[in-house]
C-alpha cells in the first residue's frame, strides 16, 4: 500500500557530516558495488564513449562564497533520504513504492514497477534512477540486506557507503532513539534537512562544514614588493621617465 | 521534464476524447444510426488511442494491471479507474445511440460527467507534485479541463464553442503567467537544497558526474526552450484563435473538422510545452533550474 506509516517504530537513516567529507567518491563505489548484486544497477554503454549507469549515491561539489572568508569547496553525497513525509510513495499507483512501519526505510518492489517514473518526478532530491536495462526504478535501501544480516560480520552490518567512507563523514542509525550516536551528531552539531519548505520531513540530516578562519596574509607578500636597486633601479628610473 | 512523445499524446488525446465523448454522453449532439457510430467511435478513438500512447511511457509495462490497486493514495491510478469506468459506463450509452435502443440519458449524463472528472484526475497527477512548482497550482487542472470542455463542445457543434475556446486561451495565458514565477515563488535554491545557504552562496563547482543519467536526461531537460516564446504565439493561434473564427463562419461539418484538427495541433504545442517548460527543484543540485 503506498499510504504512507502514521510513525515508525524506527527512524534509520544517515548522517552525512559535510565537514569531514573530502568527496573521494568512496561511498559511490561501495554502493555501486554491493547493490550491484543480484538484479543489480545497470550500466549502458560503461567502456564506449557515452556511458551512462544507474547509481543511488552521487557526490557533487560545490564552491561557497562566503562572507568575510575565503571561499570553500564542499563536497556533498546525494541520495535518498527516507523521508517521513515521502511524495515518492503516496504517488505510486502501484504500491511498488513503500515506507516500512517498522524502520521507515522507503523501498521499492521491482516485481510490481510499471517504471511510470512519476517517483522519480515527485522526489526534490533526485534519489531515484529509472534502470534503463530493466526498466524499473531503483532508489537507495539503506542496505537492508547488510544491516539485517546476521551472517555478517556485526561491524559491517551498516550500510556499504558507512562502511566503506575512509573519513567517517557517514554516519548510520535510529533517529527515534534521541541517545543514538546519529541523534547525538544532530543535536550537537545542528544538523539540518535539505529543501525543508518541499514538506518531505527527510530522515536524513546534514552537519554544515565548520566556518574557516579570515584568511592570512602569505608569507611571501613581501618578497612581492621587489625595489630594483643599481643599474637595474636605474634603468628602471629611467625608462619610467619616457 | 523531457517532453515525452508519449506523455504529450496521453494527455491531449484523451483530454480531447474524454471531452467529446462527455458532450456526446449529455446528448448535446444526439446523433443516430451510422452517424452515432462514427462519433462515438470518434470520442472512443481518441480516448483509448491517448491511453494507448501513454503506456508507451512506462518502462516495464507488463505490470500495467496493477496501476489499478493504489487508488486510495495515487491520481495515476485514480485515472486508470475513472478511464476505464467512464468508457464502461458510456457503452451501452454510445450503442443505444447506434441501434436506437432507446436507453434512458441519466447513463450518459453520468457517464459524461465521470468523462471530466477523467480529465481532472489527468491534470491531478501532474498538479500533485510540489517538487514541480510551475504545475503545482490551480490553474494547471483548470488549463486541463478547459481544454476538455472547449475541445468537446466545438467538435459537437456548440454554437457557444468559440468562446469556449477563447478560455482556453485565456486560461493558457494566465497559466503561463503565474508559471514564469511559480519556480521563485517557491523559494528554493542551489543554497537551500544543499542547505549551504547558512555557509554563504554556494555554486557548481564540478558536476557530480562527467556522463549524463537518467535524471539529466528525464528531469534536467533544457532543450528548446529557447523558442518558448513563438511556441507559446502558435499554441495560441492554432489552439484558441483560429479554430473559434472558423467555428464562428457557417462552414458546416468541413468547418467543424478543420477547427477540431488545427485545435488539436495548438493543444499539442501547448502539452509540449507545459512538460519543455517544467521545472524539478532536483535541477538545483546539477545547477541547472531543471
Amino acid at each position: 500500500m503506498t499510504a504512507l506509516p502514521q510513525a515508525t517504530a524506527k527512524k534509520l537513516g544517515l548522517v552525512i557530516d559535510l565537514d569531514t567529507c573530502v568527496g573521494c567518491q568512496a561511498c559511490v563505489t561501495a554502493c555501486k558495488g554491493w547493490n550491484d548484486q543480484g538484479q543489480g544497477l545497470s550500466d549502458q554503454d560503461a567502456y564506449g564513449a557515452n556511458p551512462s549507469g544507474t547509481f543511488l549515491n552521487r557526490v557533487h561539489s560545490y564552491q561557497v562564497a562566503v562572507p568575510d572568508a575565503p571561499a570553500q569547496i564542499v563536497t556533498f553525497p546525494r541520495s535518498c533520504l527516507h523521508c517521513e513525509n515521502a511524495p515518492c510513495v503516496t504517488v505510486c499507483p502501484t504500491g511498488a513504492s513503500y515506507k516500512r512501519a517498522e524502520d521507515g526505510i522507503v523501498l521499492v518492489n521491482p516485481d510490481s514497477c510499471i517504471g511510470c517514473g512519476l517517483c522519480a518526478w515527485a522526489c526534490p532530491y533526485g534519489a531515484r534512477e529509472l534502470d534503463a536495462d530493466q526498466g524499473v526504478m531503483k532508489k537507495c535501501t539503506l542496505c537492508v540486506d547488510r544491516i539485517e544480516n546476521e551472517h555478517l560480520p556485526e561491524e559491517d552490518r551498516e550500510p556499504a557507503c558507512v562502511r566503506t567512507c575512509p573519513t567517517n563523514a557517514r554516519h548510520f542509525g535510529d533517529f527515534a532513539d534521541p541517545e543514538s550516536k546519529v541523534s547525538r551528531l544532530v543535536a550537537e552539531r545542528g544538523g539540518y534537512d535539505l529543501m525543508p519548505d518541499m514538506g518531505t520531513k527527510p530522515t536524513n540530516k546534514y552537519l554544515a562544514p565548520r566556518k574557516k578562519g579570515p584568511g592570512e596574509a602569505s608569507p611571501l607578500a613581501p618578497l612581492l614588493d621587489i625595489k630594483a636597486k643599481g643599474i637595474a633601479g636605474w634603468l628602471d628610473k629611467m625608462l619610467g621617465k619616457i | 521534464m523531457h517532453p515525452a512523445p508519449s506523455v504529450i499524446l496521453f494527455s491531449t488525446l484523451s483530454g480531447l476524447g474524454f471531452g467529446f465523448l462527455a458532450f456526446l454522453g449529455w446528448g448535446a449532439l444526439a446523433p443516430s444510426g451510422w452517424a452515432a457510430f462514427f462519433l462515438w467511435g470518434l470520442g472512443y478513438g481518441l480516448a483509448v488511442a491517448g491511453l494507448m500512447a501513454s503506456t508507451f511511457h512506462l518502462g516495464n509495462p507488463k505490470n500495467a494491471l496493477k496501476a489499478f490497486t493504489q487508488w486510495r493514495t495515487s491520481w495515476l491510478s485514480r485515472e486508470a479507474w475513472a478511464s476505464v469506468a467512464t468508457l464502461m459506463i458510456l457503452a451501452p450509452m454510445a450503442l443505444s445511440d447506434w441501434l436506437g435502443l432507446g436507453l434512458p440519458r441519466i447513463i450518459g449524463q453520468v457517464g459524461g460527467a465521470l468523462a471530466l472528472v477523467t480529465v481532472l484526475t489527468t491534470a491531478m497527477i501532474y498538479t500533485q507534485i510540489k517538487a514541480v512548482p510551475r504545475w503545482h497550482q490551480p490553474l494547471t487542472p483548470v488549463m486541463f479541463l478547459s481544454f476538455a470542455v472547449a475541445g468537446g463542445a466545438s467538435l459537437s457543434g456548440q454554437v457557444w464553442a468559440p468562446v469556449a475556446l477563447l478560455v482556453v486561451g485565456v486560461v493558457l495565458v494566465a497559466l503561463w503567467r503565474v508559471g514564469d514565477q511559480a519556480f521563485a515563488k517557491a523559494g528554493q535554491t542551489l543554497g537551500t537544497a544543499t542547505g549551504l545557504d547558512r555557509l554563504g552562496t554556494p555554486t557548481v563547482f564540478e558536476p557530480a558526474h562527467t556522463a549524463q543519467n537518467y535524471l539529466l536526461r528525464e528531469m534536467i531537460h533544457v532543450v528548446g526552450r529557447k523558442h518558448a516564446q513563438k511556441l507559446r504565439l502558435i499554441a495560441l493561434v492554432l489552439a484558441a484563435g483560429l479554430p473559434a473564427l472558423i467555428l464562428i463562419l457557417p462552414l458546416g461539418w468541413p468547418g467543424i473538422a478543420l477547427a477540431g484538427v488545427l485545435h488539436l495541433a495548438g493543444a499539442l504545442a501547448a502539452r509540449w510545452l507545459f512538460f519543455a517548460e517544467a521545472e524539478p527543484v532536483v535541477g538545483l543540485f546539477y545547477g541547472m533550474r531543471g
